[in-house]
């Protein structure tokens, strides 16, 4: 385990990963979401809602 | 050996530069009002509002929450693969050299002080106080605790973080009028969080994963 974690293809495995998780996220239309609360004021955020 | 004493306003230069990239829409802070162009579809390494006024890009933090807390998903990949993606590239740079709430603690950390603290009992056991919040405050309770129609709300940037509050609800109250009538508790909660983040050494990052 000490020897996979110590591997750098481990830190490139992880950022494919994460490279196809935004991919994925972006496929299935997660960004929409994302934007749609990005435009409008939080209001949870800065402590109204 | 002395111990050399590293010049730390190179970093901070970075920091600052990164800190107006991210928040370079400066009407925002001008009008009251937020941007609501494309790259918000981006999220950006670092803790910065999205409801700040001059903010360009999207908290990954708050879009982890937006996307779980929503009734049609369950997990955000898009915005925990971003976490993954840059973590993997850069591990905890991020925190020190781009995120805008880092540089302010870093700056006000530098005000002298009669006795600062560098430790304290129960300062191991604290630190992972941040894995707790993480799990609960941004995966659990947006997932669990929804309403009527399946929507759960951003609990940590509702309850917990300092960053929206500094960066977004205290411009955005200050410009609008309109808002000062529905001032409440919560407003006043996360001020004293703010303050109480502000007085306390800096906190743990996500990326300190």
């Amino acid at each position: 385990m000490r020897r996979l974690l110590a591997s750098r293809w481990t830190g490139v495995a992880a950022a494919v990963l994460g490279l196809v998780m935004m991919g994925y996220g972006a496929y299935r239309g997660e960004v929409s979401t994302v934007f749609t609360k990005a435009i409008n004021i939080c209001l949870e955020c800065i402590g109204i809602g | 050996m002395a111990k050399r004493k590293t010049n730390e306003w190179p970093r901070h230069g970075v920091q600052a530069l990164w800190a107006l990239l991210t928040n370079s829409y400066l009407i925002g802070f001008v009008q009251g009002k937020i941007y609501k162009g494309d790259l918000k579809k981006l999220c950006v390494p670092g803790m910065n509002c999205y409801s700040c006024p001059g903010a360009v890009g999207s908290c990954p933090i708050g879009s982890l929450q937006a996307v779980i807390g929503s009734w049609n998903f369950k997990f955000a990949f898009y915005a925990a693969g971003f976490l993954v993606f840059v973590g993997a590239l850069v591990g905890r740079f991020v925190c020190g050299w781009l995120c805008p709430f880092g540089l302010i603690q870093d700056l006000l950390h530098k005000i002298p002080f009669p006795k600062k603290i560098q430790t304290f009992r129960g300062d191991k056991l604290l630190r992972k106080l941040k894995y707790v919040i993480l799990v609960v405050f941004v995966i659990l309770l947006p997932m669990f605790l929804v309403d009527v129609m399946g929507q759960g709300a951003p609990y940590f940037c509702k309850l917990i973080c300092p960053v929206g509050t500094l960066e977004g609800g205290i411009p955005l109250v200050l410009m609008n009028k309109s808002m000062h009538s529905v001032l409440g508790w919560l407003y006043a909660w996360k001020n004293v969080l703010l303050v109480a983040t502000i007085l306390l050494p800096p906190g743990g990052h996500l990326l300190g994963v």
